[in-house]
């Protein structure tokens, strides 16, 4: 019965209208889909190239000496010096701005979700936002400025980095636990609220206790952030080629500015029948250097993601 | 212009779930066919099999024929893109582009197909389109408004004259009305009578009386429980299916006991 | 019953409106000022920021041009402080916009790539794999660009030149160690392309699908659907994912500061040496060996980049914003 009216004539018509490709926005398709695709493609190549640069480059430089060592004492070509001074001092730096950022931070976004309203909250939002674009050597003169002021001018010491960190790591902090807090149903609050608990127990022992693992996760990522930052602590806390663990007395390295220094540093002079001197050892110190770094950021990243897969509350 | 459509056995899936499951059914060429059936029956999903609009949904897939005068739309050969080209598409909820005015909404489609319109073309097309969504008189005045600032039934209508401005064969109507106030939905239902004249119309309704007043003819589909496949159940004249069914769901459905 | 009188909105509310503060009482009122006075301290730190940089740079605006000569190395003779910033002030900004106009396109195809082309299953592991790119220090991508980066570029750029060279971009002597701002454009389009594509991801992902599926109901292919619906939706995002871009590049350092061969004019000659500085390589150059007005003359170049970048964060933002009033009016 269908197919009775349908004519031969009507078919062959249908089927040149259902197949009829026209060549040129089907080509046009073909030619986006394709730069879209190598756009990812390109994006891709620096990627690759340089974790793969890092990874060769710096494994040659690894060993339990150069992780052990600093670089006290160590002139021209001597390939015995480490990086251990530079560890230290980046988590130790890191650490301290850390400290300074996480309560600020947390108590900034508990003010944006639980009270913010009005004015200021709108200004401290916009704010925050616009405090993320801060230039990271603009975060390191105002720290500079700051503590020339109580220490006199050439003041360099570790917690003056740590303060240039935390203005950069503060926004950072706030706008992801932020978006931590806003998960919290709001359910919970009024469940909280109903058994006359008061605000800040509920926020402290509800908000809080539920986002927590957001929360940590927010943390590592933002120390992952910060901790790779260069230029404030080069104004800020100078250079040094010796351990100091005190953040409050005298210059520090961190590896950053280790990659930097060793970079700037050169091919080292050495005589054809020297022993013990190799010529790029300042490069391959840096790569050495860097390959710990993004070693240390990628661990950061991998725990921060893994935290809140593992811990994170069913709150959906 | 009007083309009929023969479904044979489809099978309509989203992943591993079958959603739809052995449809085999004729929609009449000028003439309005009615999709009805209580929510969740698959009576959407079939309708969206019918211009490959079902394939946009990631792991969404078809088994079966769906033919276009004898011309089967999942063959090898045939475009999709061509397939909703000559089977236009009306949604839910109106839907035009919010960053274009009246004007360029209705000749979004034709300016894809083709790019160069001469001036006094796209005019004559608006106009006609416009006419033919029986909106030209309200918005001739506002052509380069967008099509946000309309109400809801004017953009419903805008979205019309945007699926007839193509000139397809078919044009498939997914709950047209369901997001409009009652005049609105009778302005949509004349307009659903003119358009038989020269287009096959397939209709989605939740609404029963809207099918005995609009469609010739009436599909009713159903489902026997949740995570089971929605089924065809019968197929009729629409006087039939609503005055003596065949089978005891469609009365059940049709006098309101359920759904 | 001290706290919320609202009806219980289900998706957790950004404000929720309450009475007053009077029905709070003991530790509850003072942690409510611990929260508040942590949002003004936000407030604070960035008045502090831009007063103590103008405390300190004041010296080196009012100074005489001659105690500017001698105190700062490399002030050009007989020249006002303008003078001295503004070809600092043209090298960042050609460095930033030249690399926003390498990175936006590359940053739009990636964000539709991920948004719209990949599979659905690879899409958030491949975002994810984007963003890696912006946990990468900068120290290293300065290491990267100068040993790997800069060697591969420098037969292009010679390329550029003998085929290019009437082009005032690509005219100069081109350098034959590529240490010039062509590479440190490129480097810091790589650095800038994870903020771009995020925020614009994020945005054409927001598309209606009510407005992709119009379009591909009418005949779209898949770029046309981009290109009528997802695009002009996303438009405004683009735009601020842009400036935010812009912003980021501005106050690069470390990558310029280890690439380019710096000079102090104001050149379009991006394949040449020694033409072009910006800002923050310059603070970073000579801050540790600075003292007196110098360092004076340091800050005062930086408080110039921080209301540049300043400036062109807050219009990102402030677009940003607006865009999200009109989302939230429909």
């Amino acid at each position: 019965m269908s197919t009775d009216t349908t004519t031969k004539d009507s078919t062959e018509y249908t089927r040149a209208l259902l197949t009829t490709a026209e060549p040129r926005r089907r080509r046009t398709d073909r030619i986006m889909a394709g730069l879209i695709w190598s756009a990812f493609a390109l994006a891709m190549i620096p990627l690759v190239s340089l974790l793969w640069t890092v990874l060769f480059s710096g494994a040659g430089r690894m060993s339990v000496d150069f992780l052990q060592y600093s670089m006290r004492g160590i002139f021209g070509g001597d390939p015995s010096g480490g990086i251990y001074h530079a560890i230290m001092g980046t988590l130790i730096i890191t650490g301290c701005a850390t400290l300074i950022s996480v309560p600020i931070g947390i108590l900034v976004a508990i003010y944006l979700v639980e009270y913010g309203r009005g004015p200021l909250a709108r200004a401290v939002t916009f704010f925050v936002d616009v405090m993320t674009g801060i230039p990271s050597i603009v975060a390191g003169l105002f720290a500079v400025s700051l503590f020339t002021i109580f220490f006199g001018p050439g003041a360099r010491f570790g917690l003056i980095g740590a303060v240039a960190l935390s203005v950069l790591m503060i926004p950072v902090v706030v706008r992801s636990c932020e978006e931590m807090l806003k998960l919290v149903p709001n359910e919970l609050r009024e469940a909280s609220y109903a058994l006359g608990v008061p605000k800040w127990l509920t926020i402290v022992r509800i908000v809080l206790r539920t986002s927590v693992a957001g929360l940590t996760t927010s943390v590592l990522l933002a120390v992952a952030r910060v901790i790779g930052e260069t230029a404030p602590l080069l104004v800020a806390v100078g250079v040094t080629d010796s351990i100091n663990f005190d953040p409050s007395e005298g210059r520090m390295m961190t590896l950053p500015v280790f990659i930097y220094r060793q970079y700037s540093q050169g091919q080292a002079p050495c005589r054809e029948d020297q022993v013990n001197c190799v010529a790029d050892i300042a490069l391959q110190n840096a790569w050495g250097a860097a390959l710990t770094l993004i070693a240390i950021v990628m661990i950061l990243n991998i725990a921060g993601r893994l935290v809140n897969r593992w811990f994170a509350p069913k709150t959906r | 212009m009007a083309q009929r459509i023969d479904v044979k056995d489809v099978n309509i899936y989203y992943g591993d779930f079958r959603a739809v499951e052995g449809v085999t059914m004729t929609v009449d060429p000028k003439s309005v066919t009615a999709f009805i059936g209580p929510s969740g029956c698959g009576k959407s999903t079939f309708l969206r099999t019918l211009n490959r609009m079902h394939e946009v949904i990631p792991g969404a897939y078809v088994e079966g024929k769906v033919e276009l005068e004898g011309v089967d739309l999942y063959g090898d050969d045939v475009d999709p893109v061509a397939v909703r080209r000559n089977i236009g598409m009306v949604f839910q909820r109106p839907n035009p582009f919010p960053t274009m005015s009246i004007k360029d909404n209705v000749l979004a489609g034709v300016k894809l197909n083709n790019r160069k319109i001469s001036r006094s073309d796209a005019d004559y097309l608006v106009e006609s389109s416009l006419r033919g969504a029986n909106l030209w008189n309200e918005v001739k005045d506002r052509l380069d408004r967008p099509g946000s600032g309309l109400s809801g039934g004017q953009q419903q209508r805008l979205c019309i004259a945007r699926a007839i401005a193509v000139k397809p064969q078919v044009v498939l109507m997914d709950e047209p009305c369901s997001a409009l106030d009652p005049i609105s939905t009778l302005a949509i239902e004349d307009l659903i009578q003119e358009l038989k004249k020269d287009y096959t119309i397939v209709i989605v309704t939740h609404n029963m009386q809207q099918a005995a007043r609009v469609s010739d003819r009436t599909a009713f589909f159903n489902i026997a429980g949740t995570g089971k496949p929605g089924k065809l159940i019968e197929m009729n004249d629409t006087a039939t299916i609503f005055s003596s069914p065949a089978e005891k769901a469609t009365e059940d459905y049709v006098s309101g006991r359920f759904g | 019953m001290t706290t919320t009188d609202s009806p219980p909105a289900p998706v957790a509310p950004v404000r929720r409106r309450r009475s007053s503060g009077d029905t709070e009482r003991g530790f509850s009122r003072t942690f409510r000022w611990i929260a508040t006075g942590a949002g003004a301290l936000i407030l604070a730190t960035l008045a502090a920021v831009a007063l103590f940089l103008i405390v300190r740079a004041w010296p080196a605006m009012t100074a005489s041009s001659e105690a500017l000569a001698e105190a700062v190395p490399r002030y050009p003779d007989d020249t006002s402080f303008i003078a001295y910033v503004g070809p600092l002030i043209f090298g960042t900004l050609l460095a930033a916009v030249l690399a926003l106009l390498i990175a936006t396109p590359v940053a739009m195809g990636v964000a539709l790539f991920i948004s719209h082309y990949a599979p659905r299953r690879l899409a958030q592991a491949l975002g994810y794999l984007v963003d890696l790119l912006a946990a990468i220090p900068s120290v290293v991508y300065g290491l990267w660009g100068f040993t790997v980066l800069a060697p591969v570029l420098a037969p292009l750029w010679t390329w550029l030149n003998n085929w290019f060279g009437w082009f005032p971009l690509f005219a100069g002597d081109v350098s034959p160690t590529a240490r010039t701002m062509a590479t440190v454009a490129v480097v810091l389009a790589v650095m800038i392309l994870p903020i771009i594509t995020a925020v614009s991801r994020e945005v054409f992902l927001q598309t209606p699908k009510l407005h992709e599926e119009a379009a591909l109901a009418l005949g779209a292919t898949r770029w046309e659907m981009v290109r009528t619906a997802v695009l002009p939706f996303g438009q405004s995002g683009v735009i601020s994912a842009a400036m935010l871009g812009l912003g980021r590049a501005l106050g690069e350092t470390m990558a310029v500061l280890m690439i380019l061969s710096p000079g102090f004019l104001y050149s379009f000659k991006i394949l040449q040496a020694a033409q072009q500085q910006t800002i923050a390589a310059y603070i970073a150059l000579d801050f540790p060996e600075a003292s007196g007005l110098a360092v004076n003359a340091l800050i005062a170049t930086g408080l110039a980049l921080f209301v540049i970048t300043l400036a062109v964060n807050m219009a990102a933002r402030a677009i940003v914003a607006r865009r999200k009033e009109f989302s939230g009016a429909n």
